[in-house]
């Protein structure tokens, strides 16, 4: 009975779905208000609808209803719980609904939250925001019902692919999703200014939380699965630049420009086309990601489950919805009017090149991803691209962004000093060269990584100048300090954390990339190994049984000049519902590096081992939290939380940036004085 | 949008310079990326072949190649060392023998598809690589058509299930 009330309520929220994406756009249209005032019930009816169906769907998996296909495909009864939960959005059907119950939570965010914009605005943005979802509803409906009986229905599930059974990906789609659907809210304001003919700061500060949003969690998504992958699958690797990866790295590099672009319209009123651009491309990558994704048409290692006919529907959907976005673009950018000058040496220009690099890294990304897709198609040849293309490509672009990460923050806006700018940096030209003799000293190369941590050392120096400018360190006495870096903005304070985050981030990466030593033999109890300065010895090996595997498991200590540092417990699972094996790594954690043991076959009364030693690993993992960290204090900026005073002044007049600036003044005056 | 187009002239000019500036930046960061990517597609693609291919090919032994098919039923054998294993790749037509030292991919088993990364040595096939994919019902999409075409397909239109 749940299954159809589910697949009811679907019904109705796409026929509401209809009535949103119609009647508001043609109420906005002719400024009928009451026309207009359809979209807020409506986004609200649309998240009860969906949520009504997404509840019945975990419902049916929470009771293991193995008359519903879908469960029975993808769950069983003798799973963990939180399995069953996660097994919800772990298969294609289930995470289609999952998507559009993320959609129904942003149109349901942008109803509350967005009361302050201008009727028309909003009902534009819910009308597009709906009508996304009705493409997203009907390809659910006709091609993927999650709602399907079987008959008659199995005594148990299929259980859910073991590799999936881990908290790292339980968690991995839903953050990924709400990155990828957050990109949604922006596109659907980018459109509804272009219906308007009307870009302006406000716009943009408007835009700004959903794409932080966004970013944050797709920052958090990317970085969980990355994990996961190093983890689980026991390959000792965290990026493979697999066509998957790409297809969320894509709209990542987007968002993050996007951001940046978003503040030059904010603050200057210039850069309003371009941005509305990124916005609409950075929605049409991740439709994109998602068609790659689940159409299957590029080979990948993460492709779980595929279907061509799904897949053109998909593009079919992109080809519509870009298209359509994109043509409207081409016909009314041109009314929108630049604003404010500035010259190609400014805080804007930074911010210009900024864009530039990530749009270009964006397209090589995008060219390395869809070449052997085009080869194919054209000429019938099966050609991979594989991570050297990106290392000989995207990481070089890269260098001139992290370089310009330091400068770009301590230009001043329309047009900057370029000789003061670098005198400032003068402390970051040191640390960059301190950091090149002492890694030369110690590791003695390769140059890659020379070069790669000496520009994390200048870019996190460059951060550090520019903070310590802002609170006059040692200028005025430390308390007085203190209290200024108290009073900036959370936005500033989220562009330092962001910062700082990259060039911790980068380290990781470079160390990871460059110094990875690993050591496959055969080992068995009582052998010893010595990787990367520390001894692994094997003290045992036995069978273990877990809630639905049997495992071997081994036990390995693990010394550094005879003190103990760890012991690690690597398995090699075996799930008998579904006949899989599976490698849980054993992992222990320094600061400064991971060392990292996998159990291969056994070898007689030995076993196959690979341990390895990962140098830096931690860091990135520590990178990808600053940045998500630095998303949230972003977002906690009093420019825009919710119900903030600033609200009621900002639809009355602009007088609400000239009040806040007349008490930021005195503020300086004070503390001048 | 009618504005008076007094005093827009002078900066029209300051704009059009300004524009053109970045448009000239864009386009060089463009043609710089252009040239990256070419010259990295030209050593960095690895083509993908079934075993019947190779047969009727030749390569320089430091050509990078992936090999794709089903690993053939009893061919997987184990050295001594516990670490290298040998074992042929069938498309249906055609079987090349691999080798390969270290930590097979969990799925890897007789029976399934494998897409093997390295180098052509003569008439073995060394790998550095070995791929299997996370689904056990997995087969490379290009070893489903060979054996569509050879007629030894055995599984439904649905190569890969839900």
């Amino acid at each position: 009975m749940t299954a159809e009330l589910g697949h009811f309520a679907l019904i109705l929220a796409l026929v509401l779905a209809i009535v949103q994406g119609v009647v508001p756009l043609i109420g906005a249209q002719r400024n009928n208000d009451a026309w207009m005032a359809v979209a807020r019930p409506a986004a609200i009816g649309q998240f009860l609808f969906v949520s009504m169906a997404f509840a019945c769907l975990m419902y049916a998996y929470v009771v293991s209803d193995f008359s519903v296909a879908n469960v029975a495909q993808n769950s069983h009864s003798a799973k963990p719980l939180m399995y069953k939960f996660s097994a919800v959005w772990g298969n294609h059907e289930g995470s289609m609904v999952f998507w559009i119950w993320i959609l129904a939570v942003y149109g349901l965010a942008v109803a509350l939250f967005g009361r302050h914009l201008p009727d028309s605005l909003r009902a534009r943005v819910l009308a597009i925001q709906a009508l996304i979802t009705v493409g997203f509803l009907l390809f659910s409906l006709a091609t993927s019902n999650p709602f399907l009986r079987l008959d008659p229905a199995p005594f148990d599930g299929r259980d859910l692919n073991p590799l999936l059974q881990d908290p790292g990906l339980a968690f991995h789609p839903p953050l990924l999703y709400f990155g990828y659907v957050g990109l949604s809210v922006t596109f659907s304001f980018a459109v509804a200014a272009l219906i308007e003919g009307r870009v302006d700061p406000a716009w943009a500060r408007w835009v700004r939380p959903w794409t932080l949003l966004s970013w944050g969690t797709l920052t958090a998504g990317i970085a969980l699965g990355s994990w996961w992958a190093y983890y689980e699958l026991g390959w000792g690797g965290f990026w493979f630049w697999d066509p998957v990866e790409n297809a969320s790295f894509m709209p990542w590099l987007l968002a993050t420009a996007l951001l940046h672009s978003a503040i030059v319209a904010e603050k200057r009123d210039a850069l309003k086309s371009w941005t509305i651009l990124l916005a609409i491309l950075a929605f049409a990558l991740s439709l994109l990601g998602t068609f790659l994704v689940r159409s299957g048409l590029l080979t990948s290692v993460h492709s779980f489950a595929s279907d061509p006919e799904r897949g053109i529907f998909i593009l079919g959907f992109l080809v519509l919805v870009v298209g359509g976005a994109l043509a409207l673009f081409a016909w009314r950018a041109p009314m929108l009017k630049g604003g404010g000058q500035f010259r190609p040496v400014s805080r804007e220009g930074a911010l210009v090149l900024n864009n530039l690099l990530l749009v270009v890294g964006c397209v090589t990304v995008f060219i390395g991803t869809l070449y052997p897709l085009v080869l194919d198609a054209f000429s019938g040849e099966k050609v991979s691209v594989g991570p050297p293309f990106f290392h000989s490509t995207f990481v070089w672009m890269m260098v001139p962004l992290l370089l310009l990460t330091a400068a770009g923050p301590l230009m001043a806006w329309k047009r900057a000093d370029l000789p003061h700018v670098v005198r400032r940096l003068t402390i970051a030209f040191v640390a960059a060269a301190i950091i090149i003799v002492v890694t030369i000293a110690v590791r003695g190369g390769p140059w890659g990584a020379v070069v790669g941590l000496s520009i994390a050392a200048w870019l996190f120096t460059g951060v550090m100048v520019e903070f310590a400018g802002r609170v006059r360190l040692f200028k005025v006495p430390l308390g007085q300090s203190v209290r200024r870096a108290l009073g900036i903005p959370r936005a500033a304070w989220g562009m330092t954390i962001a910062h700082a985050g990259v060039a911790v981030l980068v380290t990781g990466l470079v160390g990871a990339s460059n110094w990875e030593e690993k050591v496959e033999t055969v080992m068995s109890p009582g052998d010893v190994v010595s990787v990367g300065g520390y001894e692994f010895t094997m003290m045992s090996i036995g069978d273990i049984q877990g809630p639905n595997y049997t495992a071997r498991q081994a036990d390995f200590r693990v010394e550094r000049n005879g003190n103990l540092v760890s012991v690690l417990q690597p398995e090699k699972r075996h799930y008998p519902v579904q006949n899989m094996p599976t490698t849980e790594a054993a992992i222990h954690s320094t600061w400064l590096a991971d060392l990292y043991v996998v159990l291969g076959d056994p070898v007689g009364g030995a076993s196959a081992v690979r341990i390895h030693h990962n140098p830096l690993v931690p860091w990135i993992w520590g990178g990808a939290a600053i940045l998500v960290i630095a998303s949230i204090v972003s977002l906690t900026d009093r420019r825009h939380r919710v119900g903030a005073p600033a609200r009621r002044t900002r639809r009355a007049a602009p007088g609400a940036d000239v009040a806040a600036n007349a008490a930021g003044n005195a503020e300086n005056a004070r503390s001048k004085a | 949008m009618t504005q008076t187009t007094h005093g827009r002239r002078g900066r029209g000019m300051k704009r059009k310079h300004k524009r053109l500036i970045f448009v000239g930046a864009g386009m060089a960061a463009l043609g710089l990326a252009a040239v990256l990517v070419f010259s990295a597609f030209d050593d960095n693609l690895v083509y993908f072949f079934t075993p019947s291919d190779l047969e009727e090919r030749t390569f320089a032994p430091e050509q990078r190649l992936r090999v794709g098919g089903l690993v053939e039923e009893g061919t997987v054998e184990k050295s001594a060392d516990g670490l290298t294993v040998r074992f042929a790749v069938t498309d249906g037509a055609a079987s090349l023998p691999v080798t390969y030292t270290g930590i097979l991919p969990d799925l890897f088993r007789e029976g399934q598809g494998v897409v093997a990364e390295g180098f052509l040595k003569g008439n073995l096939f060394q790998a550095d690589g070995v791929l299997a994919k996370h689904d056990e019902n997995y087969m490379p999409a290009e070893v489903a058509e060979k054996l569509k075409a050879n007629g030894q397909w055995q599984g439904g239109d649905e190569a890969a299930t839900p």
